[in-house]
């Protein structure tokens, strides 16, 4: 199903601007995102969508053809994932499960039939006849899925789905979660504030700050090729590097660097895995400090750029606090972006 | 020696009740126990004043319908958009706690003292005890449903396509039932053995069960008076453990 939204705004009754303005259009099958920090409005987007919010005048949200602006949320045929999940403790997994269906008036038998289905899609055979306090939190998270995709929604909903659970289990239900998805084949929009969670998940990332949307694009470009300083940082951990740039050159405290385009006027960032460490740089610094992470060392550097520079150093040993180094960023590798609004 | 304390401590109470049992059991109270044991007295209580345990146990029932009826939906209400006026209401509800039910009958008299029908119908008591009753209902299931995040659980279920009133019957009141089984039986405990208010508000022929009792005690013999304790412990204890039971069910939710 095509979702289309036009000018969705949402002003809280203090006068708080939780939206601005918004126009998203998502195509049917798509998996798309809403990533942000907190306070962006992504969840306020999410339940602008459900029907458990009103848009302020002016708005337009289109299910395909069907003008669903002033439904309520029970008329719109939404499946929606809690970020608390919201299981009814007064009924069983299949009772959770059966309910949307239950509600849509189908028959005893048809309702078990879809609810076998999706419990054995979702892989909650072994837990189907449990009372929900009795289920681990990555449980409860697969029956908030099932229960959402049972009555087949017309787009699915998640609210921040990972985020309830320990970091251990994130990860390994996280790949699932995706598969899940792909395997249901519905269009669906979930909102997240983790950027790798965005990135594993989805075809489509919305980069939403301060109430507005900063980028719409794939991972790959939104990684790659960010817009503005906000999707740098936030998406792929860039660093400013500050600094005066001067046509196609970067002057640092610690030395200059060349730059793939004359960029006079904008700021240069870079990502810690780009900071590479080699004999003859152009750039000296400082060691600060070095943490082993496992798969690489974390080096914190002083004296290269304006604030501390990160380094994702890869090698069986590293530099020691307090030495000197030689650092080399390849031309491609620095993003030339406009300044940060400071508003923003 | 605590022990010796503690067996003290019950005896003092409990001595009181058993003589009390024992003297609604007994031929002649004042031969004591060699005079016999009897169950003529339980019997003459039944014949003079089964008509005010019947009119008791029809009053409480008709005042748990009420505040189940009023209670449940004004607590749901509450919980449901806390604020400062919500606070407001649930102590204006609760004000008739901290009025003596003298008081309170008082009013009701002055008030509807007038109208003769009214006067002199049970629904007369029945609104005294409902307005005694209604704030333990309104805070048991207030405190129930403070413990849950009511407003997620009705929006999971709105999104799956329940309207207002199967959200309320599939959600609320299941997820509600600790609070109301132990506000229920709080009220039926509470109006069976109300007596302030009811002494004020009766008539001559409608007695409930502590107002006959307090009449036993004036103008009858002692082992009559007894023997009406011994009806009204039978009724009232079990009733006084299905709510312990209840409350500590609905404490335990709420945990």
């Amino acid at each position: 199903m095509t979702l289309t939204l036009r000018n969705i705004a949402k002003t809280y009754p203090g006068g708080t601007r939780a939206l601005l303005a918004t126009d998203l259009d998502i195509a049917e099958g798509e998996i798309v995102s809403l990533l942000g920090p907190s306070g962006c409005g992504k969840t306020t987007l999410l339940r602008i969508i459900a029907g458990l919010e009103t848009a302020d005048a002016g708005a337009s949200i289109r299910f395909k053809d069907d003008d669903m602006t002033h439904q309520p949320v029970e008329r719109r045929k939404v499946g929606m994932v809690f970020q608390s999940y919201a299981l009814f403790p007064n009924m069983s997994v299949r009772g959770n499960i059966g309910y949307g269906l239950k509600m849509q008036g189908l028959p005893r038998a048809d309702i078990d039939a879809r609810v076998d289905e999706v419990i054995a899609l979702c892989r909650l055979d072994p837990c189907a006849g449990r009372a929900i306090t009795a289920l681990s939190g990555g449980q409860r998270q697969r029956v908030a899925l099932a229960r959402a995709f049972a009555p087949r929604p017309r787009l699915l909903l998640l609210d921040e789905p990972l985020s309830a659970l320990d970091a251990a289990l994130r990860g390994t239900l996280r790949d699932e979660l995706a598969a899940l998805l792909r395997q249901f084949g519905i269009t669906a929009i979930f909102v997240t504030h983790d950027q790798d969670e965005a990135m594993a998940i989805a075809d489509r990332v919305v980069v939403m700050s301060q109430g507005r949307v900063a980028q719409i694009g794939t991972p790959e470009a939104l990684y790659r090729a960010p817009e503005d300083a906000f999707v740098a940082r936030f998406v792929g951990n860039s660093m400013p590097l500050g600094g005066r740039i001067d046509g196609g050159t970067l002057h640092l405290p610690g030395g200059t660097l060349a730059l793939a385009t004359p960029a006079t006027g904008k700021t240069a960032y870079v990502r810690a895995e780009d900071v590479k460490i080699t004999g003859d740089g152009p750039l000296t610094a400082r060691v600060q400090t070095v943490t082993f992470l496992g798969t690489h060392y974390r080096i914190a550097l002083t004296g290269a750029a304006d604030d501390t520079l990160f380094c994702l150093h890869q090698g069986l040993t590293a530099p020691k606090p307090g030495d000197t180094v030689h650092l080399t960023i390849a031309p491609q590798s620095i993003l030339t972006l406009a300044p940060e609004k400071v508003a923003a | 020696m605590q022990l010796a304390i503690t067996l003290l401590a019950a005896a003092f109470l409990l001595v009181p009740t058993i003589q009390s049992v024992l003297a609604g059991l007994t031929v002649n109270y004042f031969q004591g126990l060699k005079s016999g044991l009897t169950l003529q007295w339980v019997i003459e209580v039944w014949r003079l004043y089964s008509g005010s345990i019947f009119l008791s146990m029809g009053i409480a029932l008709a005042c748990l319908v009420v505040t189940l009826i009023i209670g449940v939906p004004a607590a749901y209400a509450m919980a449901r958009n806390p604020g400062r006026m919500t606070r407001a209401l649930e102590e204006f509800i609760s004000l008739p706690l901290a009025i003596p039910g003298l008081a309170l009958a008082l009013a009701l008299l002055q008030l509807y003292g007038s109208y003769k029908g009214f006067r002199l119908s049970w629904t007369f008591i029945l609104v005294g005890h409902v307005l005694y009753t209604l704030p333990f209902m309104v805070r048991s299931v207030m405190s129930v449903l403070a413990a849950i995040d009511l407003k997620t659980l009705e929006e999971g279920a709105a999104s799956l396509g329940a309207g207002p009133v199967r959200r309320f019957i599939d959600i609320v009141i299941p997820n509600a039932l600790p609070g109301i089984l132990a506000g229920a039986l709080t009220v039926v405990t509470l109006s069976i053995g109300e007596f302030n208010l009811t002494w004020m508000l009766h008539t001559p022929y409608l007695k409930t069960l502590p107002v006959g009792l307090a009449d036993s005690y004036a103008s009858m013999r002692l082992e009559i008076a007894s023997a009406y304790t011994l009806i009204f412990f039978v009724m009232i204890v079990p009733l006084l453990l299905a709510m312990q039971w209840a409350s500590a069910r609905a404490q335990r939710m709420t945990q």
